[in-house]
C-alpha cells in the first residue's frame, strides 16, 4: 500500500468530517436532529481549526 | 422491580455489544438500524485505513510513570476497539514502529480515533438495545 501523506489541514478536515458523522449518528434521537447536530459539530471543528490557526499565526508574530 | 428489570442486561444488548466490538456498526445492524450501522462502519473503516496508509503505529501497553501508563495503555485499548480491522492488520503482519514524523503521528491518532468512534457506537447500540433510545 503506498504511503498516504496528507497535510495538517487535510488531516484535520477528514478527522472533523468522520467524527462529526459518528457524533451525529450516536447522539440525537431523530434523523433531522442528527443531521443538524453533525453539521453543527463539523462547523465547530472548522471554527476551532481556523481560529486556532490564526491565533498561532498572530502568536508567532 | 422495574429498576431491577432495567439494570439486568438484555441478551440482545450483550450480543449488540459483542458484535459491535468485532465489527464496527455490527450492533446497529443486529438491531435493524442499518443506515446508522453503515455510516458507523464507513467512518471507522475510513479512519482506520487512512491511519494505516499514513503508517501510524499501534500503541503497546507500557509501564513507567502514571501519564505514560495512561497514554500507552489507553492508546492500546482504543486501538483494540477497532475490532476486526485491528485484528486483521495484526494478522496480516502490520507492525509499524513508532518513528518521528508528523504523517506517522497523524496516522497513529487516526488509528486511536477509529477505536474511540467505535466505543461511541457501542454505547449507542447498548442504549438502543436496552430501550433508552430509539
Amino acid at each position: 500500500m503506498p504511503k498516504l501523506s496528507l497535510t495538517h489541514f487535510e488531516t484535520a478536515l477528514l478527522f472533523a468530517l468522520l467524527t462529526s458523522v459518528v457524533l451525529g449518528v450516536v447522539t440525537k434521537k431523530t434523523d433531522q436532529e442528527r443531521i443538524r447536530y453533525g453539521a453543527q459539530t463539523f462547523g465547530y471543528f472548522m471554527a476551532a481549526l481556523f481560529g486556532l490557526g490564526w491565533l498561532m499565526y498572530f502568536g508567532h508574530g | 422491580m422495574a429498576e431491577a428489570t432495567l439494570s439486568k442486561p438484555a441478551p440482545s444488548g450483550i450480543a449488540a455489544l459483542l458484535l459491535g466490538f468485532l465489527i464496527p456498526g455490527g450492533g446497529h445492524f443486529l438491531l435493524r438500524r442499518n443506515v446508522r450501522g453503515a455510516l458507523i462502519l464507513a467512518c471507522v473503516a475510513v479512519m482506520f485505513f487512512v491511519g494505516i496508509a499514513m503508517r501510524g503505529a499501534f500503541f503497546q501497553p507500557q509501564g513507567g510513570d502514571l501519564l505514560n501508563i495512561i497514554i500507552y495503555c489507553g492508546g492500546f485499548l482504543a486501538d483494540l476497539c477497532s475490532g476486526i480491522f485491528y485484528f486483521l492488520a495484526i494478522a496480516l503482519g502490520y507492525n509499524q514502529p513508532d518513528v518521528a514524523g508528523h504523517v506517522h503521528d497523524y496516522g497513529s491518532k487516526f488509528l486511536v480515533g477509529a477505536g474511540l468512534l467505535n466505543i461511541l457506537a457501542l454505547v449507542d447500540a447498548w442504549e438502543i438495545a436496552t430501550g433508552q433510545k430509539d
